[in-house]
């Protein structure tokens, strides 16, 4: 953040560590660029095809554009927005005193709010980039779409309107909600925004710890972590429900579509997955450098202080996988039975139990990667780096 | 008995080093009270946290009962401070998201202690075991943080500026419980601050200059939170 004439400004520097909407963004519009343009390419066939067969096929293939675009689509752009929100809540909450100093001194709650729109600049940037990555790919996707030449040829056509509606109104959308959202965030007293550890407790909270009053200290702390930043316990989720779905789903793509369907949907899984973790887990460890301080300058182990601060997030990630699995379980089923019903030749699908353990296994070991080069950043937190605060 | 046998520290890269402590040698007997008296930037903090094991010296040894600290990996330092050590800070560096009883349980799980709410009891906050460090004024975050230092039975409890932020009344409250509670479980305190007076409360006053002791003497009569200046 900086002063910047008489305006308080947030700088290019803040929105680049929204590298995580960035990325989730540039997946989710090559992604429903490419079906979504294939769609309307489409159609421009649809007055030549003459056998009903053939119509069949074809009105498979714009359901599954319509499938994927939405589910997709749909979660990514879902994912954005929390990640989104979470963000500028966090940046509100991680600079407060200088947001309230601001607000001592008279800015308004809208001069200051209106600075956040850079925020909408990570949505632009992945949204291009989706849309010219989803670009280079097309020609190679329409041939595979049509491997087997049951449709006349379809060529790449750019669709203006497409740019319009997958880059520039969420840039301006995503903007706006940023706008928005700080404002009604900065609605806080100045005071609260300059004082310190301002929580506000519910009573179900105070009655509920003081059941769990018998609690060690490390299991009381490992809730606790878990409770104050439940947006963190669903990245978390949402990082091993992509990782299961996505890595599980590309196995059986390979053979109910293409090589390359399979290997783009494990590509923008794994990257999902490992930036959301990474997100998430920084987060974690950032939030509570203070607790992992002084517990390192009270003898807590760098073992207990992992358990403690990360091991609660474990479980929610097994859930993930678990509700991952099952997804694209029931979505191939779906595309399988009931989109594809009418083609002919079509593979039989069945659960790949094989691929499931790899894929799990495979979680495992990324996972647990992850937590061990956090576990030796937690080595290096010292009482220093609170002390200079 | 601890040991400090010259010990240097210096901070920065080989351009622009700044020797912070230049060979310090001390021994501070067993269930002393010892205070670190210095001007700010005398280096008296870095020793605090160097004889404590929050931070290796360059050079020199700590030695507590036959061990030397100064050579010990993190992993055993670590340990070392879990048993022996416990601390008070000038900012509490309470848990926020935690209360009271929490906070306490916090160093009181580490000795195993299941008898810490007496601790809580001895600084007056039974009545606050719900409460959390932003309902509490800067006193009673201080003495939850004398509680949570006491809960683990440390045998030396490292003190850096504990009345910093405090008025006078709250601090001589804070001082009198510690010297009360040094008094019932004997363990050896160290103190670092810059006021005069209060060192007038400690059997030994060792004084800091520019990194170096500049002279150790000690009071025949300590005084008591509430018969010094202020």
């Amino acid at each position: 953040m900086r002063l910047d004439g008489d305006s308080m400004l947030v700088g290019i520097k803040d929105a680049a560590k929204l590298i995580g909407i960035f990325i989730i963004t540039c997946c989710a519009i090559m992604v429903c660029a490419m079906f979504i343009n294939y769609n309307m390419d489409i159609v421009s066939i649809e007055k030549e095809i003459i056998s009903a067969q053939v119509m069949i096929f074809y009105q498979a293939q714009v359901s599954t554009a319509k499938v994927v675009s939405a589910v997709s689509g749909g979660c990514l752009l879902i994912t954005s927005v929390i990640m989104l929100l979470f963000y500028i809540k966090h940046y509100i909450d991680s600079h407060k005193k200088e947001l309230g100093i601001l607000k001592a001194l008279g800015y308004s709650n809208i001069k200051i709010a209106k600075n956040f729109w850079v925020f909408g600049i990570s949505v632009f940037y992945g949204a291009i980039l989706g849309f010219i990555g989803a670009f280079l790919i097309m020609p190679s996707f329409y041939k595979v779409q049509n491997k087997d030449k049951i449709l006349p040829d379809i060529s790449v056509n750019f669709h203006l309107s497409l740019f319009v509606y997958l880059v520039l109104i969420p840039a301006v959308l995503f903007s706006l909600l940023a706008v928005f959202y700080a404002w009604y965030k900065l609605e806080i007293p100045v005071m609260n925004l300059l004082k310190d550890n301002i929580h506000n407790f519910s009573k179900a909270r105070k009655y509920r710890e003081e059941k769990e009053n018998d609690c060690l200290f490390l299991e009381d702390l490992k809730k606790n972590t878990l409770r104050d930043k439940k947006i963190l316990v669903f990245f978390i989720i949402f990082a091993s429900f992509c990782f299961s779905s996505m890595t599980q789903m590309s196995f059986s793509m390979k053979n109910l579509a293409s090589v390359m369907m399979g290997v783009m949907t494990m590509l923008i899984g794994i990257i999902l997955a490992c930036t959301t973790l990474f997100l998430a887990i920084t987060t974690v460890i950032h939030g509570n450098t203070k607790t992992i301080a002084m517990m390192r300058v009270f003898g807590y182990s760098q073992k207990e202080c992992c358990t403690a601060i990360l091991g609660g997030y474990r479980p929610m990630s097994y859930i993930g996988f678990a509700v991952g699995t099952v997804y694209q379980y029931a979505l191939l089923r779906i595309m399988v039975d009931i989109v594809f019903r009418d083609i002919e030749n079509m593979p039989i699908y069945k659960f790949d139990f094989p691929v499931m353990f790899l894929s799990l296994g495979a979680f495992i070991v990324i996972y647990e990667l992850v937590m061990y080069v956090y576990s030796e950043k937690i080595k290096k937190i010292s009482i220093k780096q609170i002390m200079l605060e | 008995m601890i040991e400090i046998e010259d010990i240097t520290k210096s901070y920065g890269n080989e351009k622009s080093k700044s020797q912070i402590l230049k060979g310090i040698s001390l021994k501070i007997k067993e269930g002393d009270f010892a205070v670190i008296l210095g001007a700010s930037g005398s280096g008296k903090s870095t020793f605090l946290n160097v004889i404590s094991g929050l931070e290796h010296p360059d050079s020199g040894k700590v030695i507590y009962d036959k061990t030397d600290i100064a050579v010990l990996s993190d992993k055993e330092l670590t340990q070392f401070r879990k048993k022996n050590i416990g601390f008070i800070f000038q900012q509490y560096y309470l848990l926020p998201n935690m209360n009271v009883d929490k906070n306490v349980k916090m160093g009181a799980d580490l000795a195993g202690n299941k008898d810490y709410k007496k601790v809580i009891r001895a600084v007056g906050l039974e009545d606050k075991l719900r409460k959390y460090p932003n309902e509490l004024s800067g006193g009673e975050q201080q003495r939850v943080s004398v509680a949570r230092a006491l809960a683990k039975n440390p045998k030396f409890l490292f003190l850096d500026e504990p009345t910093g932020a405090l008025d006078e009344q709250t601090g001589r409250q804070i001082l009198d419980y510690i010297c009360r509670l040094h008094k019932e479980y004997g363990f050896t305190i160290i103190m670092v601050t810059h006021n005069l007076n209060i060192a007038e409360m400690a059997n030994t006053v060792i004084k800091m200059n520019s990194g170096k002791i500049s002279e150790i003497y000690t009071n025949k009569k300590q005084k008591t939170a509430y018969e010094i200046g202020w």
